[in-house]
């Protein structure tokens, strides 16, 4: 019964590590940007869903709705303020460009979450479910926005992966994470992939800022930590393949679920970091990752 | 060797040091403590300079470094009475292990991968702190029983003293043919390796004098505050002030470090009236700063002296 409990509840918060994951992996296969602001950005949807939600009483439909364009906006942002004007600065040596990123993503990431938590105070807000009640699993009494929530996630792996693999935009989007030169030599402007890349990650950030918000909750607080646990599950993986990093958010998500469940919910994180660690050591590049 | 002592910079450097030295005759305790917190934050971010601005290897993980060496003397303090001066050279010898041992498999990736490790190291010290709460007071913190001494002018002293020796070393070893080596290994690693120079055993050693003065620092400030949280030494939000710190002072300057840091927590007090916007206009201001002017306050007024 516990396992079977442990096995549900796992898949529901994997998917999720999968979705946000995914987002944070495409921008740093195309455009080999690590963006730190991740977790605030996640933050930025689930919080602009719970205001929709108790400040304004919008139905939880358009709730998801304002979450998402939240995280759109704040994506654009995200790319405008901190990362476009250090790839074309020409103050910035080029191979400090990566650091100055890593830098600038960060700290636009903490402006972020410092006026969420001056707008809206650093409580815990949870995001009124779109499907509420509880449903029976094999005996398991699992809540309906569980399921919901890994039908979405996966849902929305399925149409990116049809995106990517099946559109003539996508196609350029994936040419350009493998030959940037080659695809500006086309004739496509380089700036215009990274932007169209840009708002992908936003609606993928915001769909998994939302879920998250009706799933767990979320506080001004988890911007660091959700950036960390997108950051090593994407690691884990292998930097810019998304097959690996879909692996490594299951594995991360029934890691943290097993702790949780066996041993206590206080040290539910530890066991994926230290995961991380021995990965590093031993397979520097990831599980599915080249170099 | 001689042109290094005849560089204004020198002078101007020991000028503000006579004057900041003095400080204690005519300034309010109050001032004292901001400043005394403020040059322990200098040595984090020079040690952390050594690091990004010669070795080119982002440490997103300063305060895993801090941490070891706050809470190493901090335990031994407060739970088995050792002497003060004993628990900050454990506390700095605890540092040193830690950065080795994160070093020693982090060195041998690159970029993004190296600045995760550090990342995640800053997360598992949290945990651990949380954790085993018996011994390291958990989410609360830690009380120190001793104290450096009762005096706001002694403490000032020290504090600046402190940062005046390590200061004094990072830059020299910084200006030394070692930093001119980790210099290059850091803009070239395949031509400097191909020079004949150990571009790992350099970053190494790098590291271990980045984690001795962040160890040490981390020792000697518990001791000022008496008491060693998470919030004060560990917490990620302290690691991006000392990041911030750096860059806005300037990188690859190693003092500039130091200015960063006086200005971080100076302008973070008088920000104080405007409350939780506090880190959000400094954040912002440290955003600008690397976008306007990637080469720090310092590094600006430097490029200007050698053009002219």
């Amino acid at each position: 019964m516990l396992a079977l409990q442990i096995l549900i509840d796992g898949f529901a918060i994997s998917a999720l590590y999968a979705l946000g994951a995914t987002g944070f992996t495409l921008i740093f296969g195309v455009s080999g940007v690590l963006n730190l602001s991740h977790g605030a950005v996640m933050v930025t949807a689930a919080v602009a869903a719970w205001a929709a939600g108790s400040v304004l009483h919008l139905n939880p439909y358009a709730d998801a709705l304002v979450g998402l364009l939240a995280a759109l906006i704040a994506a654009m942002a995200t790319y405008f303020v901190s990362v476009q004007p250090i790839q074309h600065s020409r103050r910035i040596p080029g191979e400090e460009k990566e650091i100055f990123i890593l830098t600038a993503t960060l700290l636009w990431g903490i402006m972020l979450q410092e006026l969420v938590a001056y707008f809206f105070t650093n409580n815990a807000k949870t995001v009124l479910p779109i499907v509420q009640g509880v449903v029976s699993i094999l005996g398991v009494r699992t809540p309906r926005n569980e399921v919901f929530t890994a039908i979405v996630c996966w849902a929305v792996i399925g149409l990116l992966w049809l995106l990517v693999n099946r559109t003539k935009m996508g196609k350029t989007v994936l040419a350009a994470s493998m030959n940037p030169r080659g695809v500006t030599l086309l004739g496509h402007e380089l700036t215009h992939i990274y932007i169209v890349v840009w708002a992908i990650y936003g609606i993928l950030a915001g769909i998994a800022g939302v879920l998250l918000g009706m799933f767990l909750g979320v506080s001004s607080y988890s911007a660091g930590p959700l950036t960390a646990s997108a950051f090593a599950i994407v690691v884990l993986g292998g930097l810019g393949s998304v097959s690996g990093s879909l692996i490594a958010a299951y594995v991360v998500g029934y890691l943290e679920t097993l702790t949780a469940y066996l041993i206590s919910p206080a040290y539910r994180s530890i066991p994926a970091l230290l995961l991380l660690v021995v990965v590093m050591y031993v397979r520097p590049q990831g599980l599915l990752g080249r170099r | 060797m001689p042109s290094r002592f005849r560089s204004p910079l020198l002078w101007i450097t020991l000028a503000v040091l006579v004057i900041a030295a003095t400080l204690p005759w005519y300034v309010s305790a109050y001032i004292l403590g901001l400043l005394t917190v403020a040059y322990y934050f200098g040595v984090f971010a020079m040690s952390w300079d050594l690091l990004f601005g010669f070795a080119g290897e982002v440490n997103f993980g300063p305060t895993f470094l801090i941490g070891v060496g706050a809470y190493t003397a901090g335990i031994l303090n407060s739970h088995y009475s050792v002497e003060l001066y004993l628990c900050v050279a454990a506390g700095a010898l605890a540092a040193v292990v830690a950065g080795f041992v994160l070093a020693l498999p982090a060195l041998r990736l690159r970029g993004p991968y190296f600045g995760l490790t550090t990342l995640v190291a800053v997360l598992i010290l949290q945990s651990f702190v949380v954790v085993f709460a018996d011994l390291t007071g958990g989410e609360i913190g830690l009380t120190i029983p001793d104290v450096l001494s009762i005096n706001a002018g002694v403490n000032y002293w020290i504090a600046l003293g402190f940062m005046a020796v390590s200061g004094a070393i990072l830059f020299g070893l910084a200006q030394s043919p070692v930093g001119l080596i980790l210099q290059a290994s850091g803009q070239d690693p395949v031509q400097a390796g191909a020079l004949g120079f150990n571009i790992i055993k350099h970053k190494l050693a790098a590291f271990i004098v980045s984690a001795f003065f962040s160890g040490l620092a981390g020792a000697l400030m518990v001791f000022y505050m008496g008491t060693a949280s998470v919030g004060t030494v560990v917490d990620l939000a302290v690691g991006v002030q000392v990041i911030v710190a750096a860059v806005l002072g300037g990188r690859r300057t190693v003092l500039g470090g130091a200015l960063g840091a006086i200005f971080l927590i100076v302008a973070g007090e008088f920000l104080r009236p405007t409350g939780e916007l506090a880190t959000f206009i400094v954040s912002s201001v440290a955003l600008l700063v690397i976008l306007f002017f990637p080469n720090g306050f310092l590094g600006a007024v430097l490029s200007r002296g050698t053009r002219s």
